[in-house]
């Protein structure tokens, strides 16, 4: 809306076209926790579980795109399947081997392995790369100038991709068959094998989708800051978890939401006022939020079962 | 030639043991119905031989072992349950329901001509085929939930409790429903708090107390036991 605004009158204030440029880094950004903030919400969507090793397999996905491009020089898009292919496989077998075994035991333990796979993955891709890696940048990236805006071929590519990655997700699970079944797990997963469907394999799925968007959020959050450490799978994870948990952890649609509202706010508080304040004022967002709506913005109050 | 064959099911929780060996036969064709109390084990039995609860003893579907066989493969094998509570997925549209129910099938003009024909019997579930299903009423989630069973085309139907918390003419209704399913050779074991209702409907039956059968036979007999028509019937 702001950049329709803004291309459509001519002559606008210094103030409002600040205002647009910044909205074009907010979507870019937002795109991002939007992909990593679903993987959280899918999983917990059908498990009732916070994966806490989401971060880890996002700050993987650039490491995984990192090194492919060292080895392998792809295509962007041949390296983008390949990450998301790699990342999602890791995540599907994080589930069955970590986390399945402890199903239907204490919560505490699931969330404790949670962290402890997390751990692991950071750790073990510190030991391999104990400094900051420079991401290489894939292609040559040109910027357009747009009624006074600048937008740059990989803001459009990252914000292109991530919603489409979005439209395709949201087509999987509310149009095909494993995406009902993935529904009715979230709703009711003791009555779902009554269906004939093997839940296992739908939840082996979710973690498979889920990690894959985080992986690829991961190499397109390193092509837009290409400084990469095993440090950010903790930082942008948590921020990413924050936004799933204000659009509603559980809901699809609620993490695409908190996703680009975390996004515009980090953006804006750092356009406006001085960037310390950024994370002050995201984290305050959520206690106001979940002050009003305890469940987030779309999410809904889990079922009473008789 | 028997249907489902129950030998010996055992189920605990922890030390509670809620079923206590209990043995039946369910014959091909015919509606058997184990009436019971609240807690003597009904609901407990059903999900123990479809699969859902570990157990001890036998089930026979036919003459296949169901030892070992996970709950969603049971449905491959011919045998649909309708839960304690009808199972509806309330977030899904009644349409969804239905389409989830025909998981295991691949015959997709089959299952639209399936689908069809339900619709046409239960024309309110079509009125309200694109709403999401937690939305519809009690009487209609429980046709919703039998349909979605039959989605499956099963040969055996195992029913929890479907007069739970319908008005009597609801009940009524489902029951003529159950008896319709029944005359298409669909074997039923109905599990039922409503001794009265139940009784006149099946074959046969069996009176289930704390984890084991009381009392089996022709659910003419049973109707006119005393011991039945005291303890179930309030006469």
């Amino acid at each position: 809306m702001i950049l329709a605004a803004a291309a459509a009158s001519s002559a606008f204030s210094g103030w409002a076209f600040y205002l647009a440029q910044q909205s074009i880094n907010a979507l870019q950004l937002g795109s991002i926790y939007a992909l990593i903030a679903l993987g959280y919400s899918m999983v917990y969507g059908v498990l009732t579980m916070i994966n806490f090793a989401h971060g880890d397999l996002f700050m993987l996905g650039a490491f995984a795109c990192l090194l492919i491009a060292a080895f392998l020089p792809l295509p962007f898009v041949v390296i983008l399947l390949l990450v998301i292919l790699l990342i999602g496989l890791l995540g599907a077998l994080i589930e069955r081997v970590a986390y399945r075994p402890l199903r239907g035991g204490p919560r505490v333990s699931a969330i404790i392995t949670a962290l402890g796979c997390g751990l692991v993955i950071e750790n073990l891709t510190l030991v391999n790369f104990p400094y900051a890696q420079r991401m290489p940048a894939l292609f040559t990236s040109t910027s357009y100038q747009v009624a006074g805006l600048t937008i740059s071929t990989l803001q459009l590519l990252i914000i292109g991709i991530s919603v489409a990655l979005m439209l395709g997700l949201d087509f999987f699970i509310y149009k095909t068959r494993y995406g009902i079944a993935m529904r009715a797990i979230a709703f009711d997963a003791r009555t779902v094998p009554l269906m004939g469907v093997p839940a296992d394999r739908i939840i082996s799925l979710t973690f498979l989708i889920g990690a894959g968007l985080g992986g690829a959020a991961g190499m397109l959050y390193g092509l837009a800051y290409p400084v990469i450490a095993p440090s950010m799978g903790v930082l942008v994870g948590w921020k990413a978890f924050i936004a799933a948990v204000i659009g509603g952890i559980g809901s699809v649609r609620g993490a695409v939401l908190g996703g680009f509202i975390l996004g515009g706010v980090e953006i804006m508080v750092v356009a406006f006022l001085p960037s310390t304040y950024r994370d002050l004022i995201s984290y305050s967002l959520l206690l106001v939020i979940l002050i009003f709506k305890p469940y987030g913005l779309l999410g809904r109050a889990p079922n009473q079962k008789v | 030639m028997s249907a489902l064959t129950v030998e010996n099911l055992t189920v605990s929780y922890g030390d509670i043991h809620a079923v206590k060996g209990l043995s039946f036969e369910v014959r091909e064709g015919e509606i058997f119905t184990l009436i019971g109390a609240n807690g003597a084990g009904k609901t407990s039995t059903l999900r123990a031989i479809s699969g859902l609860l570990r157990h001890g003893g036998c089930v026979r579907l036919g003459d296949r072992d169901l030892e070992g066989i996970a709950a969603e493969a049971i449905v491959s094998l011919g045998m649909a349950h309708v839960p304690e509570g009808r199972g509806i997925f309330g977030n899904l549209t009644v349409l969804e329901n239905l389409k989830l129910g025909a998981w295991i099938r691949r015959d997709h003009k089959a299952i639209a001509e399936d689908l069809d024909r339900m619709l046409t019997a239960l024309p309110r579930l079509r009125e309200r085929l694109t709403q999401p299903a937690g939305t519809l009423s009690g009487g209609e989630q429980q046709m919703l939930a039998v349909a979605r069973a039959l989605m499956s085309r099963p040969r055996t139907l195992l029913l929890d409790e479907p007069s739970m918390g319908l008005a009597p003419k609801l009940v009524k209704e489902i029951y003529h429903v159950i008896r319709e399913i029944n005359q298409t050779g669909v074997t039923i074991l109905l599990v039922e708090q409503n001794a009265n209702i139940a009784l006149k409907l099946a074959h046969r039956a069996a009176v289930l107390e704390t984890g084991t059968i009381t009392l089996a036979g022709d659910s003419a007999e049973l109707l006119a036991d005393p011991r039945v028509r005291e303890a179930y019937l309030g006469a």
